[in-house]
């Protein structure tokens, strides 16, 4: 049985591309069979985050319109052999799709044997939010802790809701402990509390997440703090019970140096 | 923070930007806009004065969210809290 997620947001920059290249390669390093799909049609992201953007032969749109088969559109990710892209179009704009095109091309990935088809949805609530979501199972909706993403992040809650979509979840991204400790910054609690919705997932703003777009790498896995969190994401998608990481954990040094500092 | 920060610092950012939201979401939620909460507050006015004289200074209307079963566990609610003067003589 595969599973479609969308990761949604509302607004723009909030990390919707980033969250679906880190949990989209967890959900493979842990040996499913995924394909993320980019649905941002002429803003093109997910390629150059993930490093493939050199592989581009054919898009979304060339599928949909029946220019090439879908095998022919995905492309193999460099490191896991079981994780896929289907990149979006860079020419064309969201009227080149509808909902129920979009509804096929997921029931066609479904016979393809994929565990897991993660849709990059566009930021907004057009056209292209319409199409991300109509094929979708579940949704991540990730917000920062941020007046205005929290309130669109409220606002694609309800258009999700009145869409139908039973199963909801809530990422907080870029969640900087010392800022939440001051009373700078909202926090995870917090977040939770306003939006009334279940959390999957508590991502810190970590200079990492740059690193590792720069390089077109994702950094799931690995042993930063983001790294941790995204792959406990993974697990949870999965169904597994993972406590949340404790974000404000500094690394032995750093803890030393305070003792030092302190005396 | 120390404690003295804590009794003489004024709301922190993150209170201030929580309290703002969960006032927005309000009335985003309940789909309506400040213009349409006056006129709903006007056109109650309106029919109340007809009976009753109302002590429009401590009038007070607002949607609220209360807990409901549906729709993310809350749903809006109108809360009036209108203070009345007098009975008008019939």
């Amino acid at each position: 049985m595969s599973e479609v997620i969308v990761i949604t947001s509302g607004k723009g920059g909030v990390g919707k591309t980033t969250t679906t290249a880190n949990v989209g390669t967890g959900l493979a390093k842990l040996d499913k069979k995924v394909v993320l799909i980019d649905t941002d049609i002429g803003l093109r992201n997910l390629d150059v985050v993930m490093g493939l953007e050199n592989r581009i032969v054919y898009n979304l749109v060339d599928v949909i319109e029946g220019n090439c088969r879908i095998k022919q559109a995905l492309i193999k990710d460099k490191r896991c052999p079981n994780l896929y892209l289907l990149p979006s179009a860079q020419t064309r704009d969201k009227t080149s799709v509808n909902p129920e095109q979009m509804k096929k091309l997921v029931t066609d990935l479904k016979s393809e044997g994929f565990d897991y088809i993660l849709l990059d949805c566009p930021a907004g609530i057009e056209q292209g939010f319409k199409n991300a979501i109509a094929g979708a199972d579940r949704a991540l909706v990730v917000t920062t802790p941020e007046v205005s993403a929290i309130r669109d992040a409220d606002r694609i809650i309800g258009l999700l809701e009145a869409n139908e979509m039973k199963n909801t979840h809530l990422i907080v991204n870029r969640i900087r402990m010392d800022m939440v400790k001051r009373g700078d910054m909202m926090s995870m609690e917090d977040v939770v509390e306003i939006l009334a919705i279940d959390i999957i997932g508590a991502v810190p703003d970590d200079e990492n997440i740059v690193v590792a777009t720069n390089q077109g790498e994702p950094l799931v896995g690995n042993d930063s703090l983001a790294g941790q969190a995204y792959l406990n994401i993974c697990h949870r998608i999965m169904g597994e019970e993972v406590p949340f990481l404790d974000l404000d954990k500094k690394g032995f040094f750093t803890k030393l140096g305070n003792l030092f500092k302190k005396n | 923070m120390t404690i003295i920060d804590k009794f003489f610092k004024k709301k922190s950012s993150g209170d201030y930007a929580k309290g703002r939201l969960q006032m927005m979401l309000v009335t985003d939620r309940a789909n309506c806009s400040p213009e349409v909460m006056e006129a709903i507050k006007r056109d109650i006015m309106d029919v109340l004065a007809k009976y009753v004289e109302i002590d429009t200074e401590k009038l007070d209307i607002q949607i609220n969210q209360t807990d409901s079963d549906t729709h993310n566990g809350s749903v809006p609610v109108l809360l009036a809290n209108i203070p009345i003067k007098s009975m008008k003589g019939r």
